[in-house]
């Protein structure tokens, strides 16, 4: 291949390695099974998550009909309650938003955005999913086990968590270890591979600096995410030696219930180190991928390049490198070390102003932009409000003596949902939105969009955002039922009425989102390659949808960034990623 | 158009809901005011970053809808706006962590000449242990938990002997006598948590841990369990009696020591 001459950057070399030829499926079990499209992966991928993410907001109905109307309901007993909780918390946190992210758009953007064929190791992608879809099924048969699944809390903090005043101590918590071992094996296969595939089989022309912030923002969770599974891994391997070989890694000497147990010498509190070290970059491999998606679909829908992207870029990779140093910011009040606190308070609140910086120069994309008030742009500034909102309550728990009073209340679960939960979601919708066009060839339809959009933004807000009053407050999180507490007024019991109310209706219009899935897979308007005028290169593939391989005979050959919108002097408001910069404009 | 008019209700009905409502921290009974203000301090300021960023979109979203004709302005990048913004956020940040650290020294700052207790838990109620007239609690071990010795005092450890124990009732304190206490579980992480006293701290099974407040209010505190603990959690209560000196005495001589509660079960 020539030499190709591109005046912004100077030359292009040719192609270094040869095209590597990919496995064809030749049945249809390998065409849409066990495929080895990173693409089909994907789908595979996206569709197991949302199944089990569809358990996890029936769970969260059952219990919010639980704390607005106590004791009504005699399917949610006190240990049914704790196991909704946990299975609730963890399914979301891991099973539906790490396995989204990174398993589902990221198989499908990565090698489509970097003009890639597929994945670096496409055998191995396969198995990824595999892996992953037992670690859900392993995740669901606990529900069917003997004492049903775990009710630890999605933190699984020992003692506790193997001890017989938990529910689920029998099978759950077993089931529940294993099934993390085997999402963290699974995740390390796809994640090794986005890796690689970012670093070696980018298309010629598309260097780091000229990524769509999509790939930085997956590539650096998953760097982060091969970082921090191993510490949970580790911390489940042992938990799951104390629970079944009788060890005691995490287990101090214990008198339960008037017996003395044959556990002795070990450390809860070093459970809870690893479970944070994992558990706190976990917050950011959830949150990069929607940072960097959300940029783009801000500066598409804006028709203006993302503002600031070097700086962008330098936001996603310090706050990646930041967030391995403040997760005892979790562990406050564990009797840690109290002098640790002024360490991960500081780390903590430094980590604002990268994320501020993100922020601002979100909205300053807007600023002069030409905002089409598309569904992708309506979740994208859903996601600025809800995480600005939810980051800077972070500034209050991450300030360690105003988190003394309010750990561990409603001030606490109203936060996290709000930054990482009600957010990231918005993200996905928005990146579903915007890329299913090019996945089925079909536009979602937008009425359906809307509503969905209008409910759910509104309602998440209406949910979350006077649950902080009731931390404030003094409400604890995790109790079943309040009691008769002097502190807590009966006004306390009507606003939790009310957030279940929200938090039904919300929950409702997730059918309609599923309804419009279903609906527009035959149904929805066929747009073309590149409905929304957009520069990356999954825009520009010859067929819509992209087909084994992605790209025609030759690799697409990069001139430009990923945000050559409304420049001036050109016809059309965006130019292409693979246009050179002398061709004329169409 | 609706969303501009939506993001404008966002910001003006959460700040409308945060003056109106009517739930905010109980009534303060603990020398920690500090941590109140705090609170209200970083309120302010992430208040005023909320509305404006909010209010800003607003603006943007309804000034630069795309209409027929409209283009995009072509701006990549302005370091000298984009590192104005980053000073001003540091700024802000450093208002809300330098009076955080400020009083977190504080915290982990006991008074010289405080007096000290004991919180002891298990699923699911609270145990306390105050020092008797030598001043000094006992050494405890797990493996010394008897029925007769449900704290696991030391029985061998004279400092034990004169203890005063207290197994499911109130524990009562004088007010405004600074007071550090020292938590240990028998069984499962739990965590002694008193809203009015804003101060709480986890019992971490196998250590003792430590915080300690001063109580400046008399009257009965329910004292809840913030470390989820299993099944029984949210049942696992009790109280604080804070009260006069005169009225303290008078409880304190009425409990029993650990030496007398081993010879009353011989």
């Amino acid at each position: 291949m020539a030499e190709v001459v591109a005046d912004t950057v100077g030359s292009i070399g040719p192609a270094e390695v040869a095209e590597v030829e990919l496995y064809h499926a030749t049945s249809w079990l390998t065409k849409y099974v066990f495929c080895q499209d990173a693409k089909v992966i994907a789908i595979q991928y996206s569709v197991t998550a949302m199944a089990i993410g569809l358990v996890a907001l029936v769970l969260s109905w059952l219990m919010r009909l639980q704390l607005a109307f106590p004791g009504t309901f005699s399917l949610i007993q006190s240990e049914n309650y704790y196991q909704f909780i946990t299975m609730h918390g963890m399914i979301m946190v891991i099973y539906l938003l790490t396995a989204l992210f990174l398993g589902g758009f990221g198989n499908y953007l990565i090698p489509l955005m970097l003009g890639a064929r597929d994945m670096a190791f496409p055998y191995v992608n396969m198995l990824s999913y595999w892996v992953y879809l037992l670690a859900v099924l392993v995740l669901v048969a606990s529900f069917f086990a003997p004492g049903g699944p775990t009710g630890a809390g999605w933190t699984l903090y020992p003692p506790q968590a193997i001890l017989s005043g938990t529910p689920g101590h029998e099978w759950g918590i077993i089931l529940m270890l294993a099934s993390l071992i085997l999402f963290i094996i699974g995740f390390t296969m796809g994640g090794l591979n986005y890796v690689v595939t970012v670093l070696q089989c980018r298309t010629r022309g598309m260097t780091l600096m000229r990524m769509p912030l999509t790939v930085w923002g997956i590539f650096t969770a998953t760097v982060m995410a091969l970082l921090a599974f191993p510490a949970l891994f580790v911390g489940c391997v042992m938990m799951l030696l104390d629970r079944l070989l009788g060890t005691s890694f995490f287990m101090p000497s214990i008198v339960q219930l008037g017996q003395q147990l044959s556990y002795s010498g070990g450390s809860p509190i070093l459970f809870q180190h690893l479970f944070w070290f994992f558990g706190h970059p976990e917050v950011y491999i959830v949150a990069l991928p929607a940072f960097g998606i959300v940029s783009d679909l801000i500066s598409t829908h804006a028709r203006k390049n993302i503002f600031g992207y070097r700086m962008m870029v330098w936001a996603i990779v310090g706050i990646g490198a930041l967030s391995f140093v403040v997760w005892a910011h979790h562990m406050y009040i564990s009797g840690m070390d109290p002098y640790f606190g002024f360490f991960f308070a500081t780390t903590t609140l430094i980590i604002a102003v990268p994320t501020a910086i993100k922020v601002y120069n979100w909205v300053l994309t807007l600023w002069r932009g030409n905002i089409h008030l598309t569904v992708p742009m309506l979740f994208a500034l859903g996601f600025i409000v809800t995480f600005v909102n939810g980051g800077l309550t972070g500034l209050f728990l991450g300030n360690v003596v105003v988190d003394v009073p309010l750990s561990a209340t409603l001030f606490v679960v109203a936060h996290f949902h709000m930054v990482m939960g009600v957010a990231p979601i918005f993200v996905v919708f928005g990146g579903i939105y915007h890329w299913y066009p090019k996945v089925t060839g079909r536009m979602l339809d937008e009425t359906l969009g809307k509503i969905h959009f209008w409910v759910t933004f509104l309602g998440a807000y209406a949910i979350f955002f006077p649950m902080h009053y009731l931390g404030l407050l003094g409400v604890p999180r995790r109790y079943y039922e309040l009691g008769a507490t002097a502190f807590i007024p009966p006004s306390a019991a009507s606003l939790n009425v009310f957030i279940t109310v929200a938090a039904l209706i919300v929950g409702a219009a997730q059918l309609v989102f599923l309804f419009n899935l279903i609906w527009s897979l035959s149904k929805g308007r066929a747009p073309g390659g590149n409905p929304w005028g957009a520069t990356t290169l999954e825009w520009q593939t010859p067929q819509t949808p992209p087909g084994h391989g992605n790209w025609g005979k030759e690799l697409p050959v990069v001139y430009r960034w990923a945000y050559d919108y409304s420049v001036p002097g050109t016809e059309r408001d965006f130019v292409p990623q693979n246009q050179p910069a002398s061709a004329p404009t169409a | 158009m609706p969303i501009a008019i939506a993001l404008v209700l966002v910001a003006v009905g959460s700040v409308a809901f945060h003056l109106l409502n009517p739930w905010w921290l109980t009534p303060i009974a603990s020398n920690w005011h500090y941590i109140d203000a705090t609170i209200a301090i970083t309120f302010w300021i992430t208040g005023v970053v909320f509305t404006a960023v909010v209010l800003f979109m607003a603006y943007c979203v309804f000034r630069f809808r795309h209409r027929e004709g409209t283009q995009a302005a072509y701006q990549p990048e302005n370091k000298r706006l984009e590192w104005w913004l980053a000073i001003v956020t540091g700024v802000g940040v450093a208002a809300m962590l330098t009076p955080g650290l400020f009083v977190w020294s504080q915290f982990v700052t006991p008074p010289k000449g405080a007096s000290e207790f004991e919180v002891v838990g298990q699923q699911w109620m609270w145990s306390f242990r105050l020092p008797g007239k030598s001043g000094r609690l006992g050494t405890t071990d797990t493996k010394y938990i008897t029925p007769e010795n449900p704290l696991g005092v030391n029985p061998n450890d004279p400092n034990g002997r004169d203890n005063v124990v207290i197994v499911g009732d109130d524990l009562h304190l004088p007010v405004g006598k600074p007071v550090r206490v020292w938590l240990r579980s028998v069984d499962v992480v739990h965590d002694f948590y008193v809203p009015e006293f804003r101060a709480k701290m986890d019992l971490m099974p196998g250590m003792v841990t430590r915080f300690w407040f001063t109580p400046t209010r008399t009257g009965t505190f329910e004292i809840l369990c913030a470390g989820f603990c299993g099944i029984g959690h949210p049942q696992m209560r009790g109280n604080v009696v804070v009260e006069t000196e005169s009225d303290y005495q008078a409880w304190l001589q009425k409990q029993q020591t650990f030496a007398q509660l081993s010879a009353s079960a011989k």
